[in-house]
């Protein structure tokens, strides 16, 4: 029984993880109908500026501010040069471009920081943490705590203030916000900060957990299953869907893995979306479309 | 002047349904292929065959099963190269375990097998509509890895997974030799192709048309939608078996599954999307464009800019320069390379004169 | 170059000029020519980076030192792979032909994927395709495999010495008998070659062996560390790969399990793949047969007349001396050495692939040659035969102290005549399928 809650805590945990760098799809999803795809190389870009930086010798405080300030950057760049131009063109489109955008950042990073790994230390112990006979990891609920703290931030952002209001309102209806004078590009441009935001959080964490290297950028894969069973457009449904993905790929791996074959975890998450959608076909918290002929 | 109609009449309605209405059309297409049939394998060297032409060819035609899915029938698919990978070990299995079939059948039933997995992985699309869609289609990409890597037997255990292409012969004719696998490949991608225009200007085609315009409109009129898209993936699938196999056989002779991973179906993907949705000849077009392209950047970027910057450098910007590359082509091109065909083609009609 | 008329027009013009700049003005040098098919961006830049400025270096430096071997100066090109399959045959096809008359002497792709794919290619070509301590482990058969060489170490031959290592930790072979050991192996191929010879090895000592996979790329493996907590090994031996590695060590900080007693394969034996993970990695063990380390008079040369004249490959110079670098640098000592011995036979000229080949079949670098070369401890002794395209199968362990590498043991050797019978099986079965005749090595001279 203690494994087993050994397991199921250590996935939930892992799950929070993955739900960092859903919330950055979530964002931009919302606001602009884009589905991202170049978030991962945005996870990476933040990670390895950062630990650039305080590998030159920039103090923790005034690297992430330097990070924070070309992540806005970033944001601005692809708002301005790739978005702004593919207003009204299929999601499909949109989604290419983003590919796009991920082979420039990937090649960006590289070229301004090299091609070497580096380990990144926050100052957080993460040794085994026995707690009535079930081990837990300080590093990971630190990292829940965190992803806590930054949704709370999120929702205050959304739900007290005028540019969470307009931007709620483009959710709703893009053209209604335009007609009542709500500034789409400028909500666009901060939908896209916040999420470079929230990516150089992912980053930091999942670069403690990973070092930084190239392979931050894969962490999407992890992301996606995660987003259709939370639905691509609620933050909330984000963290859920993290929670069940990471919790029932451990369990899977653990418990179903010796009766059909281990290593399951890269397909687990993705056929669990699946039966997920079978059931409700828009995610577990999207909005169900309405079709009109 | 040079696609002038003038003096050529449609006296029946076939005529006028021909694939190639206009003469011009017809002599171009056959001069083409003779070029493609003859020319090329006398003179191109070993490095254009086998390095250059092959995969084009193999591209095309993975392109070409994505596009009669994605732009013909409108069902998003990110699980390309978990069917190329099915029809790749398929035929490998049946070559190896069927006694004597000749290897050509064996594409075919590796063909079959993919398009079955089409099936199962396209059912979801019954209940499940766009970007939603992906998740089954990523399904069966990341299921398909697996199961060729966990279990020994697709790959006849061997040790490192990998299965390796049976002797390549028609008839007792050895195709072997770099012209060979050109002639092969371009031989199965050209019979493809032709089918493919055939089902796209048939009923079928038409029906998968309404079902990508709108589904449930094409429900109301009488087109029965689950038959259709499920008959979509399966001949999609298909399409992209056989290029698995000409992708392993023909092309590489030697494939393991991490070879047909998610960054193939991207690259088919970006194929269709350059080419442009819906069109047969943009597949072509996007084929070449991926692969001509990185080509021509590193053998510029090699030689223009070795010396001044370090080679990782080089690299890096050449990725830097793809990635922007497809971005303008999306902002200026929404239509694919096949547009600006059309538009060439256009232009050709009344020159000298402008429209 | 009529083949440029195939591309679309607008390309055309373009892509003559290209090929043009690439190939240059045709004529014959007294050079030998190194086909190298790197990789310096993608997610595998960190170890292709390492691997080919070693290897650079080195030729750089026999060309500076020596003016090259015998006087025929060493030449390269390089063509990235992003370590795609397909971009790697594609470069190969590209630079077999050779350079400005240059031949090609080997290709070193260091990716399996890569040898793979052009091993068939390199055969009909009569190019050797180096796979130095990695690749088919059934080419290690020179009869079957003419053109292949699996230089230094096989994938069979590492878990070999690595149970040996155990054993001897444990104060003997005999002693393993009831230890439990979990292998931890990336979900490719590669991660799964070894598991039939861990079983034939757990059933002769009489260890029991868990096998658990961790899936590509391995980003998280709570589930498997936890799996192991629950087993209680005696080791782990870590089958990794890239970003596995680091995660792996973190995890098991994580679960409680000792990093003194996971032993890395030849995959995750560099800096890289322990750096990252912080406190975590002190005390991880590895094998490995290259140590890190500057140490060496062949790498104070390259220091001296490479990298002090400012023409080092590596752009960040912290790097050199690594593991990844010193791979590369025992890479270049054998291509170079396989020249030499082939000069010897054939001629003090540039030599063809097959000539080339010829060379590598009689490597036999003894204690005597690599104190000549300057490498004693960072080579191995290798004497390679036709029948023996691996040669050495030794390695030494190291240990991760925080911030570098300590090697901890002299060479520990493979048990190779255990394995042999099962490769010949294996060579001999691809014989079959392929309808291969094998060499005759007792008439080979």
């Amino acid at each position: 029984m203690d494994f087993f809650l050994e397991v199921l805590i250590g996935g939930l945990l892992a799950g929070v993880m993955y739900s960092m760098v859903a919330i950055g799809f979530v964002l931009i999803f919302k606001a602009s109908g884009v589905f991202n795809f170049a978030q991962g190389s945005m996870v990476l870009f933040a990670a390895l500026t950062f630990v650039s930086l305080l590998e030159r010798g920039f103090a923790f405080w005034s690297a992430f501010a330097a990070t924070l300030a070309s992540m806005l950057v970033l944001a601005w760049a692809i708002e301005r040069g790739v978005l702004r131009h593919l207003v009204n063109r299929p999601p499909i489109t949109l989604f290419m471009a983003t590919l796009g955008v991920s082979f420039i950042i990937e090649g960006l990073a590289q070229l301004l920081w090299g091609a070497q790994v580096h380990g990144l230390d926050l100052g957080i112990k993460d040794e085994p943490l026995e707690l009535g006979g079930v081990l837990l990891s300080s590093f990971d609920l630190f990292a829940a705590g965190t992803a806590a703290a930054l949704v709370l931030a999120l929702s205050l952002l959304f739900s007290r203030t005028r540019i969470g209001l307009s931007l709620r309102a483009v959710a709703d209806d893009p053209l209604a916000a335009l007609a009542v004078g709500v500034r789409l590009q400028r909500i666009w441009g901060v939908v896209w900060a916040v999420a470079g935001f929230v990516s150089l959080i992912a980053g930091l964490l999942w670069g403690a957990r990973l070092g930084v290297q190239f392979s931050l950028s894969l962490v999407v894969l992890k992301a996606l299953p995660v987003l259709i069973i939370g639905g691509f457009s609620s933050i909330g449904g984000a963290i859920v869907g993290g929670l069940i993905v990471g919790a029932s790929e451990k369990l899977a791996e653990v418990y179903i893995g010796p009766l059909i074959g281990d290593g399951l975890e890269n397909w687990f998450p993705y056929v669990l979306a699946l039966l997920f959608l079978l059931v409700r076909p828009a995610g577990l918290f999207g909005e169900r479309a309405i079709e009109r002929v | 002047m040079f696609l002038s109609e003038t003096g050529q009449f449609s006296t029946r309605y076939a005529d006028d349904r021909r694939v190639f209405r206009l003469r011009q059309a017809r002599l171009g297409i056959v001069a083409l292929l003779a070029f493609a049939y003859l020319a090329v394998p006398l003179w191109a060297s070993d490095y254009w065959l086998s390095a250059i032409l092959i995969p084009f060819l193999v591209l095309s035609l993975a392109g070409l099963g994505l596009n009669l899915l994605t732009g013909y029938a409108g069902q998003l698919s990110l699980g390309t190269a978990a069917f190329m990978a099915v029809g790749a070990f398929a035929a490998y299995n049946f070559q190896l375990r069927v006694e004597g079939l000749p290897f050509l059948a064996s594409f075919l039933l590796g063909g079959l097998v993919a398009a079955a997995a089409g099936v199962v992985f396209g059912l979801p699309s019954l209940r499940i509509k766009g970007f939603y869609l992906i998740v089954s289609t990523l399904a069966a990409q990341f299921l398909v890895e697996w199961a060729l890597t966990k279990f020994g037997w697709f790959s006849n255990f061997n040790p490192s997974g990998v299965i390796t292409a049976p002797p390549l012969s028609v008839l007792g004719v050895d195709l072997s030799s770099p012209a060979g696998r050109y002639l092969l490949t371009l031989a199965v991608v050209t019979v493809l192709f032709v089918v493919a225009v055939r089902i796209v200007r048939s009923d079928l085609g038409r029906s998968w048309m309404a079902v990508r315009d709108m589904d449930t409109a094409a429900a109301v009129i009488g087109i029965p939608v689950a038959r259709t898209k499920l008959l979509a993936f399966a001949i999609g699938a298909f399409y992209c078996g056989v290029a698995g196999s000409l992708w392993a056989f023909a092309y590489l002779g030697t494939v393991e599954p991490h070879g047909f991973d998610l960054n193939r179906s991207f690259q088919v993907l970006f194929i269709v999307i350059i080419g442009g949705l819906g069109s047969i000849l943009g597949n072509f077009l996007g084929a070449a464009f991926i692969v001509l392209l990185p080509l021509l950047l590193s053998n510029l970027g090699g030689s223009l800019l070795s010396g001044v910057i370090a080679p990782g450098d080089t690299e890096n910007l050449q990725k830097i320069l793809f990635g922007v590359l497809i971005i303008l082509f999306l902002i200026r091109e929404p239509e694919g390379l096949a547009s600006l065909w059309r538009g060439l083609r256009a232009r050709a009609r009344v020159w000298p004169l402008r429209d | 170059m009529t083949a440029s008329r195939f591309s679309p027009r607008r390309l055309a013009a373009a892509f003559s000029l290209g090929l043009a700049l690439a190939s240059g003005a045709a004529f014959a040098a007294n050079e030998q020519y190194f086909p190298l098919q790197s990789y310096r961006v993608g997610p595998y830049a960190a170890g292709g980076t390492g691997f080919f400025g070693g290897f650079i270096d080195y030729m750089q430096l026999i060309n500076a030192r020596d003016g090259g071997v015998n006087g025929v100066k060493l030449t390269w090109s390089e063509c990235e792979t992003e370590y795609v399959v397909e971009k790697g045959v594609e470069c190969y096809e590209r630079l077999k032909k050779g350079l400005n008359g240059a031949p090609a002497a080997a290709t070193n792709p260091l990716s399996v994927g890569i040898a793979y794919a052009t091993l068939e290619r390199s055969t009909a070509d009569k190019i050797p395709l180096i796979t130095i301590n990695h690749g088919r482990t059934d080419s290690t058969d020179g009869s079957v495999f003419p053109y292949v060489f699996p230089l230094q170490l096989n994938p069979y031959s590492e878990v070999s010495a690595i149970v040996n290592y155990i054993g001897q930790q444990a104060g003997g072979l005999d002693k393993l008998k009831g230890k439990k050991i979990v292998t931890l192996y990336h979900g490719s191929p590669y991660g799964k070659e070894t598991i039939p010879i861990l079983d034939i090895l757990a059933k002769k000592y009489g260890f029991s062996v868990t096998h658990i996979e961790v899936p590509h790329p391995g980003t998280e493996q709570q589930s498997q560390w936890l799996n192991i907590r629950r087993i209680k090994p005696e080791w782990v031996i870590l089958r990794g790969w890239g970003v596995m590695n680091p995660v792996a060590l973190k995890t098991a900080a994580k679960t409680g399990f000792p990093a003194d007693h996971v032993i890395g394969n030849i995959w995750s034996n560099s800096e890289d793949d322990a750096a990252p993970a912080g406190d975590a990695a002190k005390g991880f063990i590895s094998i490995t047969t290259h140590p890190a380390g500057t140490d060496f008079p062949v790498l104070k040369d390259i220091d001296k007349q490479v990298v002090k004249a400012g023409k080092g490959n590596l752009q960040d110079p912290k790097r050199f001396g690594n593991v990844y670098y010193n791979l590369g640098v025992v890479n270049g000592i054998l291509n170079v050495e396989a020249v030499r011995i082939a000069q010897a036979k054939f001629g003090k000229r540039p030599l063809s692939g097959e000539e080339v080949r010829w060379g590598f079949e009689h490597l036999n670098i003894d204690n005597k040659r690599l104190q000549e070369l300057g490498a004693v401890g960072l080579v191995q002794n290798l004497k390679l035969s036709c029948a023996d395209h691996e040669g050495g199968g030794a390695v030494r362990f190291q240990q991760w102290d925080g911030t570098r590498w300590k090697v901890i043991s002299d060479w520990v050797q493979a048990d190779r005549a255990l394995l042999r019978p099962i490769i010949e099986k294996s060579a001999a079965a691809y014989a079959k399928e392929k309808g291969i005749t094998p060499r005759n090595c007792a008439k080979e001279s």
